[in-house]
C-alpha cells in the first residue's frame, strides 16, 4: 500500500507481503480454534434471561 | 416464535458467528488463549448489555473488538499484567520447519510475533490480518489514522528486525511449494 515513505523499497515491500501473509496465517490459525463451549453457555444463559425479564417473546 | 414482520433483527443474534474472530483477536492480543478466553468473555456480558448502544447498520465485529482491546488494556493498566509470553501457547501447536528452509518459517514469525508489544501486534492483527482499514482501526484504537499508519510501520520494522531480515537478505530463495503444504497439512493435524 502506498502512503508509507520509507516502505517502498522492492525489499521493504517483499518484506512487508511476507509479514502480511503470516499475519494473515497467524490469524486464521486462532480463528480455526475449536470453540470451547463455555460461550456457546453464556449466550444461551443471556438468552434464557432476558426471555424470563420479558416473560416471553414480544 | 411469533413473527414480528417489520421487526429489526437483534444484533444480539450475530454475537456467535462473530466469536471466533473476535476470539483470534484476542489470542492474537494476548497470546495466551485462558486470557483470551477470559476477554471474550467479558465482552460478550458487555456486549450483550450494551447492544442498545450499537449502531446496527455499523460493523458489528469492530464494535465487539474495540470493546475487547479496551477490556484488555484496562486489565493491563490494573494489573500491570505480563503478557509477554516468549514460548507462546499457540506457537507451541504448530510444526517446526526445516532448519534449512531459508523461507520465512511460521513458528519463528509466531515466536518473533510474540515478543512485540501488545499495541504492535494489535495494530498489526487490525490492518494486516482482519481486514480493517486504517481508518476503521483509527476509530477502534482511538488514535488518529497517522498514529496508526506510523504504529504499524514501527511494528513492522520492529518484527524484521526480530526476524533478522535485513533488507539485503533474500528471504524467497528457499521457497518451495511442496515443504510448505506438508508445513501446513502438519499444523492443521496438530490443533
Amino acid at each position: 500500500m502506498a502512503g508509507e515513505q520509507d516502505e517502498n523499497t522492492p525489499r521493504r515491500q517483499a518484506i512487508h507481503a511476507q509479514i502480511d501473509e503470516n499475519l494473515k496465517r497467524v490469524y486464521a490459525l486462532a480463528a480455526a480454534e475449536e470453540l470451547p463451549d463455555r460461550f456457546k453457555d453464556l449466550l444461551a444463559q443471556l438468552k434464557a434471561r432476558d426471555a424470563a425479564i420479558k416473560g416471553g417473546d414480544s | 416464535m411469533t413473527a414480528a414482520a417489520v421487526a429489526p433483527e437483534d444484533p444480539r443474534d450475530r454475537l456467535p458467528a462473530a466469536i471466533p474472530r473476535l476470539r483470534a483477536f484476542a489470542i492474537s492480543l494476548t497470546r495466551d488463549v485462558t486470557h483470551a478466553d477470559d476477554l471474550v468473555q467479558d465482552t460478550i456480558l458487555k456486549a450483550w448489555s450494551n447492544m442498545d448502544k450499537f449502531d446496527p447498520g455499523s460493523n458489528l465485529d469492530a464494535w465487539l473488538f474495540t470493546i475487547l482491546r479496551n477490556t484488555f488494556y484496562s486489565g493491563l493498566r490494573k494489573t500491570r499484567r505480563e503478557v509477554q509470553d516468549s514460548d507462546g501457547a499457540f506457537a507451541a501447536t504448530l510444526s517446526e520447519r526445516p532448519a534449512h528452509d531459508s523461507r520465512l518459517a511460521l513458528k519463528d514469525f509466531q515466536r518473533a510475533f510474540d515478543q512485540l508489544s501488545p499495541e504492535h501486534r494489535e495494530v498489526l492483527i487490525l490492518i494486516g490480518a482482519s481486514g480493517f482499514s486504517c481508518e476503521e482501526a483509527a476509530g477502534m484504537m482511538g488514535v488518529a489514522v497517522g498514529t496508526v499508519k506510523s504504529r504499524a510501520s514501527r511494528a513492522r520494522r520492529r518484527l524484521t528486525e526480530l526476524l533478522h531480515l535485513a533488507d539485503g537478505e533474500d528471504m524467497f530463495s528457499g521457497t518451495d511449494g511442496a515443504t510448505q503444504a506438508v508445513v501446513l497439512r502438519a499444523s492443521t493435524a496438530a490443533r
